[in-house]
């Protein structure tokens, strides 16, 4: 007899269908959702403190707000025209500018010697590195009582050594730059030591090797701060000086008790009135004209916004131009 | 039947729940409850006088509640302060100063603080007093003090000019009208080459208090930059500073060392003043008070004590208040500060007429500055704009005493500066 075997009919097998288990598409969810989770308390919290506020600002500007009653009748762009036609919030634009830049520029340059100094091979090291961040934490009410006192015009301790060298009393309370110079140098005290220490990390993260090779090229010291330290600081730099900007844009404890004579504050002929004491004077001096206050800070603010798009701009061609070089 | 494990466990863990919960949940605090230990805060700026002894006394009394005082530099700190607060909702003290300059702006604001009236302060202030402290029919405001003007000197730098030393002499030879203050300054800094007076600023603010509607009309409508008399004080002050005044602006780090320096003779001196020139010259022994003022009498600054609605204990800070204003205890601020009493009461009572500051050589305090009290003949009314445009004048002033610009171009500002505000 044969044996035949029964082959099963050739055709597509049938399988049951697959079943994605709940548990696999939650992981895929995981994958794509929870790099959004992770950073969303930063975004949330942003929302609430920071992007609510300037918005509520917006919508305050627009009022003629009393900040006890919480109501105001609508006045359109009328505070805005106000302000863009007060003399006084153009000498504050003027003082803001310039002593951004008196603190700005020798901040950034003494933070930059000091982080190179810092950098080098010294002894007790932590110590100093600490000790340069102390001026930081000392409350700028405090230096600013302190310095203004220093800085007085008649017996203030700088003008009573500056006439005993024999050189002439400088009025530290009534004229433009000296003002502008002493309120420079509250905040450059404050802030130097904290830029040193950020310019610090970055240097300690250029490679030595690269010091080394310059080293036996032939380079001195200071041609290797020049041409390898800034150079690769570029990143550190860039963000130190935005930073320095958009805080040096707001200046305001300085100048507010720079003076405590009982008139509003800036100078009897607004001589270090900065935008943030104007604001604060509008608002607070003028009888509650809070919507013209919060006009204000929304100038102040699209001015911040304007020289941070302009630090982009310019920090985006020096990092191009350095692509193009290097390829 | 024995109980399983977890049973225990959830037994357990349920007892210490509602221990828990039992424990969170105290009766409601009674209201001012005298078993209630509370905590008042007392805000205030310059020198009240009120120094811990006489809160201590408030203390003995009611042995349940400290009182806890916050002192700003200056009335404007203490202003930025209170509408900054108020706005907020939260954050004032239970009781808050005011300073009359500023008391018609917080009397928008009447419904956010408590009504004071009670029959133990009824009859205790002159009609102007109640007054002032009075919105929409309520009183917020109990009065501290008045700041009735004299006139202080130091001693050893008038004798220099021969212009007397005891208060009667220096009296005599300053006494009269402005220009004889002024004339006697010159005859001071002909013989001395110093400054008068401290600085032009401080000396306006005497000029301004004597007028009743100088900044605003009585319904509140600015007439600063057409009412004649401002610019002909403004003129008068600034022509007198340039050869007698210190140029030290108030409040100021020189002006505090000026005054313990002796870089300027007189000043006008309220009565709240004594405290703030013993505070800056600690070491001076030569002040003393001569009884006269420029055309008579002037008040300048006197203030009221509010008790915000937003305090946790409002009616334990209203007892408060009503103790602190009390004339007994206004008498004892004055001893220790010299803010003069407004209270009627006081006016009779010997530890006012009797009494002297030892700082000021034994200065008649309560005679002098109830004589000045009554030579004041003008209230001056001060609106909601009052504190912005002086603000914007005495920046005016300065700007002159600092040589920054001339007078009739710091004038064109303050004008320009006044009309901005509206």
């Amino acid at each position: 007899m044969t044996t035949t075997t029964l082959r099963p009919p050739k055709g597509p097998i049938e399988r049951s269908p697959r079943r994605i288990a709940f548990s696999q598409k939650l992981s895929r969810w995981d994958i794509k959702l929870s790099p959004y989770l992770y950073i969303s308390p930063f975004f949330i919290l942003f929302a609430v403190v920071g992007l609510f506020p300037l918005i509520y600002t917006g919508y305050i500007s627009l009022l003629d707000w009393d900040p006890i009653r919480h109501s105001g009748k609508f006045m359109g762009l009328d505070n805005f025209a106000w302000v863009l036609g007060q003399t006084q919030f153009w000498l504050a634009l003027r003082n803001t500018i310039s002593i951004f830049l008196l603190s700005a520029v020798p901040q950034l340059i003494i933070a930059l010697a000091i982080a190179a100094v810092l950098d080098s091979n010294i002894r007790a090291k932590t110590f100093w590195r600490m000790g340069v961040l102390l001026p930081y934490i000392v409350m700028p009410v405090a230096v600013a009582l302190i310095f203004s006192k220093l800085f007085s015009n008649d017996y203030g301790l700088i003008n009573t050594l500056l006439s005993d060298i024999g050189l002439p009393k400088v009025g530290w309370h009534t004229d433009v730059i000296p003002s502008q110079i002493a309120i420079a140098t509250m905040v450059n005290f404050r802030w130097t030591g904290y830029n040193a220490l950020i310019l610090l990390a970055g240097m300690q993260a250029i490679p030595r090797d690269l010091y080394e090779s310059a080293a036996i090229d032939g380079a001195g010291r200071f041609r290797r701060f020049f041409s390898i330290t800034i150079p690769q600081l570029r990143p550190t730099l860039i963000f130190v000086i935005i930073t320095a900007t958009i805080g040096g844009l707001q200046i305001f404890d300085e100048p507010q008790l720079f003076d405590s004579s009982s008139t509003v504050a800036g100078g009897a002929s607004q001589q270090w009135l900065t935008l943030t004491v104007y604001l604060h004077n509008v608002g607070w001096y003028q009888n509650g004209k809070y919507g013209r206050a919060a006009a204000i800070a929304w100038l102040l603010f699209l001015l911040i916004v304007v020289i941070g798009l302009i630090n982009l701009a310019i920090t985006r061609r020096i990092a191009n131009n350095d692509a193009r070089r290097n390829r | 039947m024995s109980t399983s494990r977890r049973t225990i466990a959830a037994a357990v863990a349920g007892a210490a729940a509602l221990a828990l919960i039992a424990t969170g949940c105290a009766p409601a605090a009674s209201s001012g409850g005298d078993d209630e230990k509370i905590t008042l805060t007392l805000g205030t700026f310059n020198n009240f006088g009120y120094s811990d002894e006489l809160l201590a006394e408030y203390t003995a009394l009611h042995p349940n509640i400290t009182i806890k005082q916050n002192i700003a530099k200056t009335s404007d700190d203490a202003q930025t302060n209170l509408f900054t607060k108020l706005a907020a909702g939260s954050g004032l003290s239970d009781v808050e100063a005011v300073d009359g300059d500023w008391m018609p702006k917080v009397k928008q604001y009447s419904d956010l603080f408590v009504d004071l009236a009670s029959d133990d302060n009824a009859g205790r202030y002159s009609d102007w007093k109640t007054a002032g402290g009075t919105a929409d029919g309520k009183l917020i405001g109990l009065g501290t003090d008045i700041g009735p003007e004299a006139i202080c000197y130091r001693a050893d730098l008038l004798s220099a000019a021969g212009l007397g030393t005891t208060p009667d002499e220096v009296a005599a030879n300053i006494s009269g009208d402005w220009d004889a203050y002024y004339a006697a300054g010159e005859k001071y800094t002909a013989a001395t080459g110093k400054a008068w007076f401290d600085s032009a600023g401080a000396t306006f603010q005497g000029l301004a208090n004597q007028y009743q509607n100088f900044y605003e009309k009585d319904d509140g409508t600015v007439i600063a930059t057409e009412n004649p008399d401002v610019k002909a004080a403004f003129e008068s002050v600034l022509d007198a500073s340039s050869t007698l005044s210190a140029h030290l602006q108030e409040w100021t780090d020189d002006w505090a060392a000026g005054m313990a320096n002796g870089s300027f003779a007189t000043m006008l001196c309220p009565a709240w003043m004594l405290g703030v020139i013993q505070g800056d010259s600690p070491d001076a022994t030569d002040w003393n008070i001569a009884n006269t003022f420029p055309d008579g009498g002037g008040n300048w600054g006197g203030s009221y004590l509010l008790v915000p609605t937003q305090g946790k204990h409002t009616e334990a800070a209203k007892e408060f208040t009503d103790w602190l204003t009390a004339p007994e205890q206004q008498i004892s601020a004055f001893k220790n500060a010299g803010t003069f009493p407004s209270q009627v009461a006081a006016y009779d009572d010997p530890a006012l007429t009797g009494a002297k500051n030892e700082f000021f050589n034994d200065a008649p305090i309560g005679t002098i500055f109830a004589d000045r009290a009554n030579a004041v003949t003008v209230t001056p009314f001060k609106g909601i704009n009052y504190g912005a445009i002086m603000g914007a004048v005495q920046n005016g002033l300065t700007r002159v005493e600092q040589g920054q610009q001339s007078v009739d171009d710091s004038w064109t500002q303050v004008v320009a500066d006044i009309k901005a505000l509206g």
